[in-house]
C-alpha cells in the first residue's frame, strides 16, 4: 500500500441545509471502488490530531471526511477557539450533530470511487454520537470509541445537556464495533457491558474491546492518556471491521 | 469524561490575546478535558469578549491543583491591600 492521499478542506450541506466546513481525504491508489468514512471529531473540536486520523484512514484506502461540528458557531476561527464558543453554547445538540454526519455520508457517497457504503467513527463525546449516527442513519459499519452518557446519564450534579440514548438501540441500522479503556470511569466497564447487554435484545451484531491498562482517550497520540498497545490494537481492529464491512 | 460542566461570569477589564490587548467582558470556567496541557483533565478558564468573535479569548488549563491554589493566591493578593483600593 503507497499510503499516498490527497487531502483538502471543502464545504458539504449539513443539518438543517447549512453549509459547513468539512476536512476531506481520499486514497491515490487508482482503486475502481472504495468504501468510505465519517470520522466525528473529539469535544476539542476540529483539530490537527483528528485530521491526522482522517489522513490515517486514507492512507489505508478509504475516503475520510470530517464535519467541522463547531463552524456555525466560529467559522474561520482556530479550532480551540471554536470548541471554546461551542462549549459556551452548551456543545452541539443531537439533531444537528445527526444531519451533519447525514451530509457528510451523502457527501462520501456521490465521490465518484465510492462503493456506497459508509460508516461512521467517534472518539470521546463523538463516540457517543457514531452511536446516535449509526442509530438514526442508515450506514454500514459504526466504530464508538469510549463514547459515555450512551447508556448512563451524566453523574448527578453535572449539567450536562446530553441524555442517555440506549433506547435507540433497537434502530441500530449496522454493527458496532465499541473500543474501550478498563480504566476509563465514563464509560466504565458496567456501562458498556450494559450497552452490549441492550444489543444483545435486540440481536444487533456488535464487537466490543476493553483494555486493561488503558483510560479515556488512549488513542489520542498527543495526549498522557496514549496507550500505544490499546491504540495499536484497537486500529488493527478497526482495519478488520471495516474492511469485513465497508469494502467492495 | 466530557463535562460541559461550566461556570459563566461577567467580567471587566482587560487581557492580551493573540491580536494584542482587548478588554473582556465574560469568563468561562469549566473542569473538562484540557486542549494543550498534559493532564486528562484540568480547570480551564477563558476569558473572552463573545463581541468580537471567538478569537478574543485568552486561555489558561492549570491541573486541580495549580487552579486551587490560583484561587487562594487571588484571594490573599485582594485581602492583602487595604479595602479602600478595592471598595
Amino acid at each position: 500500500m503507497s499510503e499516498a492521499l490527497t487531502a483538502q478542506t471543502v464545504k458539504i450541506t449539513g443539518f438543517d441545509g447549512d453549509e459547513i466546513e468539512a476536512y476531506l481525504a481520499v486514497p491515490d491508489d487508482g482503486a475502481a471502488a472504495r468504501g468510505s468514512v465519517v470520522v466525528i471529531h473529539h469535544m476539542p473540536g476540529y483539530d490537527s490530531s483528528t485530521k491526522e486520523i482522517v489522513r490515517k484512514f486514507a492512507a489505508n484506502g478509504y475516503a475520510a471526511l470530517m464535519p467541522n461540528l463547531y463552524y456555525r458557531d466560529a467559522p474561520g476561527a482556530s479550532s480551540d477557539d471554536a470548541a471554546a464558543a461551542a462549549r459556551a453554547k452548551g456543545g452541539v445538540p443531537d439533531g444537528q450533530l445527526v444531519g451533519d454526519v447525514r451530509g457528510a455520508a451523502d457527501y462520501l457517497r456521490q465521490l465518484e470511487d465510492s462503493n456506497g457504503k459508509v460508516g461512521v467513527i467517534g472518539y470521546c463525546s463523538g463516540g457517543r454520537q457514531s452511536f446516535l449516527a449509526a442509530c438514526s442513519l442508515k450506514l454500514d459499519a459504526a466504530v464508538d470509541c469510549y463514547g459515555a452518557c450512551i447508556v448512563n446519564p451524566p453523574p448527578e450534579g453535572m449539567p450536562l445537556k446530553v441524555t442517555p440514548i440506549v433506547g435507540l438501540a433497537e434502530d441500530l441500522s449496522c454493527p458496532l464495533l465499541g473500543l474501550f479503556g478498563a480504566e476509563d470511569k465514563f464509560p466504565a466497564p458496567d456501562e458498556t457491558a450494559a450497552l452490549a447487554d441492550a444489543l444483545d435484545e435486540y440481536g444487533k451484531v456488535h464487537e466490543f474491546h476493553t483494555y486493561e491498562g488503558a483510560g479515556h482517550a488512549f488513542f489520542a497520540v498527543d495526549r498522557a492518556a496514549y496507550r500505544p498497545e490499546a491504540a495499536t490494537d484497537g486500529w488493527q481492529k478497526i482495519w478488520d471491521f471495516y474492511g469485513r464491512y465497508l469494502a467492495s | 469524561m466530557c463535562t460541559y460542566n461550566t461556570e459563566k461570569i461577567q467580567v471587566a477589564g482587560s487581557g492580551k490575546g493573540a491580536a494584542g490587548w482587548f478588554p473582556l467582558t465574560d469568563a468561562t470556567v469549566y473542569f473538562d478535558h484540557p486542549v494543550h496541557a498534559m493532564a486528562e483533565h484540568t480547570l480551564n478558564i477563558d476569558f473572552l469578549n463573545p463581541g468580537r468573535g471567538p478569537a478574543a479569548r485568552v486561555a489558561v488549563e492549570l491541573t486541580a491543583e495549580s487552579a486551587r491554589a490560583l484561587a487562594a493566591a487571588i484571594e490573599a493578593a485582594l485581602g492583602a491591600v487595604p479595602p479602600a483600593l478595592i471598595a
